[in-house]
Formats: C-alpha cells, sequence, structure tokens
C-alpha cells in the first residue's frame, strides 16, 4: 500500500461517521430501554405477609414482584437435616444458617433456578422440594441437590417486622 | 431476472410495462422454466406459501376480537369461541394452521436434505430457509402465549429463562425481555406486538427466498444442473401450477380434518385452564414441532450447556452446505447417505418422542444418545461421507435415463471435473 496523506476530506469522513454513530445509538436506546421493568412494575418493590397462621411443617406460598415466595415454617427434624449437610456434598455451598436466619422460618423465592418453574412442596429425594418441569431436587434448605437447576432457591431480602409479620423486599 | 425479452402486446400494456415492469414480473413467473421430473415433494413451497397467507389472514381477523392484556387475553379468546360469529372456525384454522405449517416446514426442509437442494448455487435460498424456520418458531411460541393458559404462561416462563443461562448478564435479559420480574401484562403486550411483526417479516424473507430460487432455478430428483429452457423444463404455468393445485387441495383436506374433527388434539388441556403464576403444571410439555429441540435441552445435564446444544442444533443447519462435502446432490445417486439420510429421520423422530415424555431413566438415556447422534451427522458423517462414498454415475440430463442422448454441455464437463 502506498502512504496515503491524511487530508481535511479523511477527518470530516470520520467525524461524521462518530456523530451520525452517536446519534444512531442516542435513538435506539430509548427504543430499547422502554422493554425494561417501568416504574410501576418497579414501585411494587415489597409485601407485607402475615404468617400468624402458619402451623410447624406447613408453608403458604405468596405473591411478590409477580412471583412466588415459599414461607416455610420448618419441623426441628427439617432444619436438623438441613444444618447436618456438609458443604462439600452441595452443588452451589451456602449453610443453612446463612440462608435462614430465624431458623425456624425458611423464607425464600419458589422458582426453580433451572428455568423458572415453581417447585413442589414436600417432594423429590432430599425432603424438600421437587421441580416437575426437568427434575431438579431441593432440600429442607432449598438448595440444588440434584438435577439441571444450577444455584440453590434464591432468598429474597426480608425482615421480620414483628414476630407475626414478614416484609419481604 | 427475466430469461427474455417481453412486450406486452396492448399499448395501454407496453405504456405501463415501461413505467413499472409488473406485466414482465407475470410473465417471467407464468413462464419460469421447471425441471419437469418434479414430485410431489417439491409441491411443499407452494403449500407454504398457503399456510402463511392463512395465518396472516385469520391471524388479523382474530386481532380485531382479541384483547392484550393478562386480566382480559383468556376472557377474549373464550368470548372468540363463543360469541364472535365463525369465531371459533377462525381460531381453530390459525391454531391447527400452524401445527399444518410445520408439519409443511418439515417436508420442505427433509426434501431439501434428501435431495441435497441446499448446495451449490442454492446456500443463500437454503440460509434465507433457515432464518424463516427461526422465525417462525418465534412466531408460534409467542402465539401460543397469547391465550394466556397455564401452558402459554408456563411455556414463557421457562423458554424466556432460557436466556437466564447467558453469564453475568443473563438475568438482565430476562428482566428486561419479560419488562418486570417474571411473566405478567408487559410480557403479553410485546409478544402480541412480536408475533403480529413476524409473519409479515417471514412474508419478505419468502419473496427473496424465491427470488434466490429463481437465479438458479429449482433443483431436482436427478440432482444435476440443467440447460434452461430445453426438453427437460416445462413452463411452470400450467404445468406445475396445476401440480401444486392438486397437491394443496391434498394438503387442505388433511387441514381441515383436524380443524374439523379434531381442533383439539394437538394441543394441551392445561392452556383453558387461566394463568396462574403460583402453580406449574405437572408436565410441561412445548407444541409438537419444537420437541426434538426441548428433548436435546433436556439431555444435557447442564443448563448453559443445554441451552448451547439446543440453538447449536438449529443453527448447524446453517452451515450444512459446507459440512456436506458430496459433490452428488441427489440421495438417489448417494447409497450410503441415503441410508444415513433415514436414520437422521428416525433419530429426530425418536428426539421428539423423548421430548414429549418425562426426562427420566430410560427416556433420558434414549435422548441422550439420540442428541449425540444428531451433533455426530451433521459434524462427523456428513463431511467424511463425501470423501469416502463410492456414488452411482448420475445422469447426463433428465431425459437422458429415458430417451437417450440431449446430454448437456455443463453436465458432461462438471462429471469430467468430479472423475
Amino acid at each position: 500500500m502506498s502512504e496515503k496523506k491524511v487530508e481535511r476530506r479523511d477527518f470530516l469522513f470520520t467525524a461524521s461517521y462518530a456523530v451520525g454513530a452517536v446519534g444512531v445509538g442516542a435513538v435506539i436506546w430509548p427504543l430499547v430501554d422502554q422493554m425494561n421493568p417501568d416504574a410501576s412494575v418497579k414501585a411494587l418493590a415489597s409485601t407485607e405477609v402475615d404468617i400468624s397462621s402458619v402451623e410447624p411443617g406447613k408453608s403458604i406460598t405468596v405473591l411478590w414482584r409477580g412471583k412466588p415466595v415459599f414461607i416455610k415454617r420448618r419441623t426441628q427434624e427439617e432444619i436438623d437435616e438441613a444444618r447436618a449437610v456438609k458443604l462439600e456434598e452441595l452443588k452451589h455451598p451456602e449453610t443453612d444458617e446463612e440462608r435462614a436466619k430465624n431458623p425456624e422460618w425458611l423464607v425464600m423465592l419458589g422458582v426453580c433456578t433451572h428455568l423458572g418453574c415453581v417447585p413442589l412442596n414436600d417432594k423429590g429425594d432430599y425432603n424438600g422440594w421437587f421441580c416437575p418441569c426437568h427434575g431438579s431436587h431441593y432440600d429442607t434448605s432449598g438448595r440444588i441437590r440434584k438435577g439441571p437447576a444450577p444455584t440453590n432457591m434464591e432468598v429474597p431480602r426480608y425482615e421480620f417486622v414483628n414476630s407475626n409479620t414478614i416484609k419481604i423486599g | 431476472m427475466s430469461d427474455h425479452e417481453y412486450v406486452p402486446k396492448s399499448k395501454f400494456g407496453k405504456w405501463f410495462n415501461d413505467r413499472l415492469p409488473l406485466l414482465s414480473l407475470a410473465s417471467h413467473l407464468t413462464d419460469y422454466p421447471t425441471p419437469k421430473n418434479l414430485n410431489y415433494w417439491w409441491t411443499f413451497g407452494g403449500i407454504l406459501t398457503f399456510c402463511l397467507i392463512t395465518q396472516i389472514v385469520t391471524g388479523l381477523t382474530l386481532a380485531m376480537h382479541y384483547i392484550a392484556h393478562a386480566d382480559l387475553a383468556f376472557e377474549s379468546v373464550e368470548h372468540i369461541m363463543r360469541d364472535v360469529n365463525y369465531g371459533w372456525l377462525i381460531r381453530y384454522i390459525h391454531s391447527n394452521g400452524a401445527s399444518m405449517f410445520f408439519l409443511a416446514v418439515y417436508i420442505h426442509i427433509f426434501r431439501s436434505l434428501f435431495y441435497g437442494s441446499y448446495k451449490s448455487p442454492r446456500e443463500i435460498i437454503w440460509i434465507i430457509g433457515i432464518i424463516i424456520y427461526l422465525l417462525m418458531m418465534a412466531a408460534a411460541f409467542m402465539g401460543y402465549v397469547l391465550p394466556w393458559g397455564q401452558m402459554s404462561f408456563w411455556g414463557a416462563t421457562v423458554i424466556t429463562n432460557l436466556f437466564s443461562a447467558i453469564p453475568f448478564v443473563g438475568e438482565g435479559i430476562v428482566n428486561w425481555l419479560w419488562g418486570g420480574y417474571s411473566v405478567d401484562n408487559p410480557t403479553l403486550t410485546r409478544f402480541f406486538t412480536l408475533h403480529y411483526l413476524i409473519p409479515f417479516l417471514i412474508l419478505g424473507l419468502v419473496v427473496l427466498h424465491i427470488w434466490a430460487l429463481h437465479v438458479p432455478g429449482n433443483n431436482n430428483p436427478v440432482g444435476i444442473d440443467i440447460k434452461k429452457p430445453s426438453k427437460d423444463t416445462v413452463p411452470f404455468h400450467p404445468y406445475i401450477v396445476i401440480k401444486d393445485g392438486f397437491a394443496l387441495l391434498m394438503f387442505m383436506i388433511v387441514f381441515a380434518f383436524f380443524v374439523f374433527y379434531s381442533p383439539n388434539i394437538l394441543g394441551h388441556a392445561d392452556n383453558y385452564i387461566e394463568a396462574n403464576p403460583m402453580v406449574t403444571p405437572a408436565h410441561i410439555v412445548p407444541e409438537w414441532y419444537l420437541l426434538p429441540f426441548y428433548a436435546i435441552l433436556r439431555s444435557v445435564p447442564d443448563k448453559l450447556l443445554g441451552v448451547i446444544a439446543m440453538l447449536s442444533a438449529i443453527f448447524i443447519l446453517a452451515a450444512l452446505p459446507w459440512l456436506d462435502t458430496s459433490k452428488i446432490r441427489s440421495a438417489v445417486f448417494r447409497p450410503l447417505y441415503k441410508q444415513f439420510y433415514w436414520i437422521i429421520v428416525a433419530d429426530v423422530l425418536i428426539l421428539g418422542y423423548v421430548g414429549a415424555m418425562p426426562a427420566e431413566g430410560l427416556y433420558l438415556l434414549v435422548a441422550r444418545v439420540a442428541t449425540a447422534y444428531y451433533f455426530i451427522h451433521f459434524l462427523i458423517i456428513l463431511p467424511v461421507l463425501g470423501y469416502k462414498e463410492k456414488t452411482i454415475p448420475v445422469p447426463l440430463s433428465i431425459t437422458e435415463p429415458v430417451l437417450g442422448g440431449f446430454p448437456n454441455p455443463s453436465t458432461v464437463k462438471k462429471k469430467e471435473s468430479i472423475n
């Protein structure tokens, strides 16, 4: 290739393309971003749940941000079973203490981390949950033990407002 | 594009054609030289055009009554079924029409695989076809969500969650697709918009597909290049038009059987239960035409790799013209390929069957073997076969084996270069 002198015209071309690219980007971004969760969806950030009627060993399911949340009042055996598991046995290592600050209450998104189905309670090989869609088994702490799901069921941010009420979100 | 100079007879026709050569186009389409040995497997292009137009017409009329809102969609579909004049008929034609569309497209694709229609110089036709097929799957998936039944909702949840397998940005992409933190009203309205758009994109691609076809002309069962026009060709009209029309009538009998006698047999009863984000149906299965890919997805025990395997199974088809190294197009002259062809047909059918069954035990094992074979066929068998296979000599022209003579110079040259 022969030596080519940079001319005024080259500068003008480059500058025009650059400004054009910025303009196209500025037009496309609003068209893309309008699909993201809108203000009204984001506004529904938290839900308060009355848990006074939940018996030990039972669980309730509430809707938060359109997703089911499991609130399980665990029995002592279930807690012991969850805490006896060694971390090496887990695909996604998390201790039960990290997942359930108050051991009696397990609060987590009832959404299988594989492809988003709702797992069934008291089913599966680990006495926890079983996802009917593609066969993931979760233990009594909602941790993935067997099947295609990559991670444990997610624990959302929540707090006990008082002994009978949980605020999720 | 035109093979000869067309001059309209009337003065007005000539005046018009000089300004917009529509009459030249019509003349090209009617006189278009077509191989005279095309069999009934070649009639599915016309059948598919019919399917597309049927879906667009019934879809437009359904959209006059359907309401794309999470609270009203399910009810509005029942309203179409019970109150709207002939609403049941239009909806059943549309929902079964999707299945008929896929039935026809699978026959069309497997015809291409058998006769090597994807090979040079028809690669672009083939790739446009694969894009149409992908768009068809997207349209069908989104259309299935619109009635907002249980299968709609959970099908949408599972398929959109496939994107969550992408590392780092997966969750952001899924929330962007949903317009929220779960499948909900924003998801429904955008799916309706896209479902409405895609058929028109397909229509545009069909025009390109046919345009690209008219450059080299049709492949044929013998798979040789032919001289056009010659003793090997017949004009598209009336010969092919009549043959396509007859095949279309036969196809419409099958279509009508489903619409009038078993309109729900290809659907799932769960979709007549309104969407409930709290309960997943016990057994989620996609529509029958997506089952082979679903089986591939489930046969891989890792989430990300499963998604990659499923997408590769589709995209690998786009590379087929280069994966198949054989210079002979038609399987008629490829004794080994012919056998592998039927094995891959069986393999896809098996994948479809296990895709509908629960992913456990023997079904899972079969799914894994069939998935492995699917990739072996395209990535190993086809490239190697092109070099190893001893093919049967191809005739010099379509007419030659019957009448003798009329060798086609370009074929003779090609044969010499192969030997």
